[in-house]
């Protein structure tokens, strides 16, 4: 798709957070995305968004230098994680909502090359019922990963993202 | 019919399975089987929670809001909510179907083409087709697309691609791939640009191509064990779906044809707008979803199913020519006025693929769609009721506002419920046909959920988060023990727990 449009207008970053902005604390990947373009350098950074991750999503890894997936998370204990992730065939590719991981293994077999180096910020979140709005925690939790992503995208390098590494934060 | 075993006549001493969730389809939804003790299948149900708060979820918002706010309720077909949801809409501003402009309606009908096109593409290529290449009692390690991807990767592509292509139709229309705004009260709010058409032109081509390849490839896997594929799940039924006013299929706009098993129409034309005297919904105890019917035929008889397998059987005609050979093709297999076979979803689907992707091309080259006469207005109305083909059937939206235009009544039926008897039908016949009487597998029991996924029912809940989408089977004895456990954990791992 878009051939013509590819490799030109392709930025070499990408932020892709996916959630449901009307299901309670599911929109904190989306309520990332809006700090990030209302605070941050957009030059070299693309973002997108989606309800959920689904196989053609690995198309929008190509010709990246770094991506950053942004999601609410139910398993992290602390306020949010941040890790850099492999190719998994985690037998999410079997619905609907692919996992990050399983994203790039898809991106493995269609290109037949490695995926960008891609990490994963995982934002507690406890509530996702419809029609809720965000949870006072998630809240909190939001704030406190808008202000790391600041970080991040204030350098980024692979090295600098992989030395802020964290699967957990007792902040 | 297999409804004698919708409820066991004596359950208390009945061994209970539990397929929960069901996977590969969107949302929650589990199948629970009674055994007695020599295996016999005395009672098998699918249960669903459905969307819950549709109504309060709406309720009390200004109508403007709806056509974005109702995308949120799912996110598998956030399009159709939208259009239906628009169509509705257009009605509280006092604008009928045939009242929009020529731009508005084309730039509508090009959205939906691209949002099946994807759907279809994404059920067809990453849910079903490890089942449909590998076969239903494969290793659990081939059922899925990176087996697809590796074993058959021309296949596997295509999918991805015209999945990705679908979508760059949506997001060329309403401005993005997600909570665009492309539909609004009375038209649309942006025509496609000169680059915008040619990007999409570019490809529309090779998709056409791609797509009656899919068809060459299903109506093969279909017809190399006709009398499996064709007896698998099947059940009789009546089918409901929208048509043209020549009869030809109908996915954006048309009225509503309801026919028999053996092919006769029982009502034809109907406007939608009187779809509640039509249908009713019943509740049963046992399930969040209710049970919709004809009122004419009664609740033991006014069932019908929805979808691709209605909307292909329905029609006299496809008019684009290459979906139109396919059809033909379709409904001349078994020799009956009417396809039953569950597993021939798979099909209808395909030949709705083809179609769309053969529609977007001929409205691509419309000029209509870079025209810019795009809204109008009529005189304010306090209901508005909007339908549309969803990829998986008739979905309906209506809604009454009050003075001050916030929505005080909101009724949806989504697609998925009206094929809930149907769904429950092809377990039971499942259950009855293929696993009663032996020791159950996981294998096995995945023909349970390859039934239920011909239907590519949307369970939807659209949330999703890091740590959720486990599966649990349960084996209970007749005493209540669980005696055999498998638990597939969010992170594909697979556990079982022999208790016995």
């Amino acid at each position: 798709m878009g051939k013509s449009n590819a490799q030109t207008l392709v930025k070499p970053i990408l932020l892709f957070a996916y959630g449901n902005l009307s299901r309670g604390d599911d929109a904190l990947g989306p309520l990332l995305l809006d700090f990030v373009e209302q605070h941050c350098d957009l030059a070299q950074l693309e973002l997108l968004t989606d309800f959920q991750l689904q196989i053609e999503h690995a198309l929008d890894l190509q010709h990246r230098q770094l991506v950053l997936f942004a999601d609410a998370s139910v398993a992290s204990s602390s306020a949010f994680s941040f890790m850099q992730l492999a190719p998994a065939q985690d037998k999410s590719y079997t619905t609907h909502a692919m996992s990050p991981a399983a994203v790039m293994s898809v991106y493995e077999e269609i290109t037949k090359q490695p995926p960008p180096p891609c990490f994963l910020l995982g934002i507690k979140g406890e509530s996702f019922e419809l029609g809720e709005g965000l949870s006072a925690s998630a809240s909190a939790n939001l704030l406190l990963a808008c202000r790391f992503v600041e970080q991040l995208l204030g350098k980024p390098q692979i090295t600098h993202w992989q030395a802020l590494q964290i699967n957990e934060t007792n902040l | 019919m297999y409804e004698h075993l919708e409820t066991a006549e004596n359950p208390t001493n009945l061994k209970r399975v539990v397929v929960d969730p069901v996977s590969r389809v969107e949302g929650h939804g589990k199948v629970t089987l009674l055994l007695d003790e020599n295996n016999k299948v005395q009672q098998a149900r699918l249960h669903i929670v459905e969307f819950r708060g549709f109504e309060r979820f709406i309720q009390g918002r200004p109508y403007w809001e709806l056509p974005v706010l109702v995308q949120r309720l799912c996110g598998i077909c956030p399009v159709s909510h939208h259009l239906a949801a628009a169509k509705a809409i257009d009605q509280l501003v006092g604008v009928d179907p045939e009242n929009l402009t020529a731009s508005a309606t084309k730039l509508r009908r090009l959205l939906h083409f691209g949002q099946v096109l994807q759907s279809h593409a994404l059920h067809f290529f990453h849910l079903s087709s490890p089942d449909l290449l590998f076969g239903f009692e494969s290793d659990i390690s081939k059922r899925n697309i990176i087996a697809v991807l590796n074993d058959y990767p021309d296949i596997g592509l295509q999918g991805v691609k015209l999945r990705k292509y679908g979508q760059e139709v949506i997001r060329m229309v309403s401005g993005k791939r997600v909570h665009g705004t492309g539909a609004i009260a009375g038209g649309m709010n942006k025509s496609l640009t000169k680059a915008e058409r040619d990007y999409l032109l570019e490809d529309v081509d090779q998709m056409i191509t791609w797509a009656n390849d899919s068809v060459a490839l299903i109506k093969k896997v279909h017809c190399s064990n006709l009398p499996y594929y064709d007896d698998f799940a099947t059940i009789r039924s009546n089918y409901l779906g929208l048509t043209q006013p020549n009869g030809a299929l109908e996915l954006y706009h048309g009225g509503i044809r309801v026919k028999d098993d053996k092919g006769a129409t029982i009502f034809d034309h109907i406007d939608y707008c009187d779809y509640n005297q039509y249908i009713h919904e019943e509740v049963r105890s046992w399930t969040y979803m209710k049970f919709p019917y004809l009122l004419a035929l009664g609740k033991e008889n006014g069932w019908y199913r929805v979808g691709p397998l209605a909307r292909v059987n329905n029609c006299d005609l496809i008019d684009t020519p290459l979906a139109e050979a396919a059809r033909v093709e379709f409904k001349a297999h078994t020799g009956e006025a009417m396809v039953h076979s569950t597993l021939a979803f798979h099909w209808a689907r395909l030949i709705e693929t083809l179609h769309c992707a053969e529609s977007i091309k001929e409205l691509l080259h419309d000029a209509d769609l870079l025209g810019q006469d795009l809204v109008v207005q009529g005189e304010k109305r306090y209901e508005g009721i909007g339908v549309i083909e969803a990829p998986r059937g008739t979905l309906f939206h209506h809604y009454q506002v009050d003075e001050n235009d916030i929505v005080t009544k909101a009724n949806l039926i989504v697609s998925t419920t009206s094929n809930n008897m149907g769904m429950n039908e092809s377990v039971r016949q499942v259950a009855a046909e293929y696993l009663s009487g032996r020791e159950l597998t996981e294998p096995l029991l995945n023909n349970l959920e390859v039934a239920i996924r011909a239907y590519d029912p949307c369970l939807s809940c659209a949330t999703h988060a890091i740590g959720k989408m486990p599966l649990q089977l349960e084996l209970v004895d007749a005493a209540g023990d669980i005696i055999d456990k498998l638990i597939k954990h969010s992170d594909g791992q697979i556990e079982r727990s022999n208790l016995g």
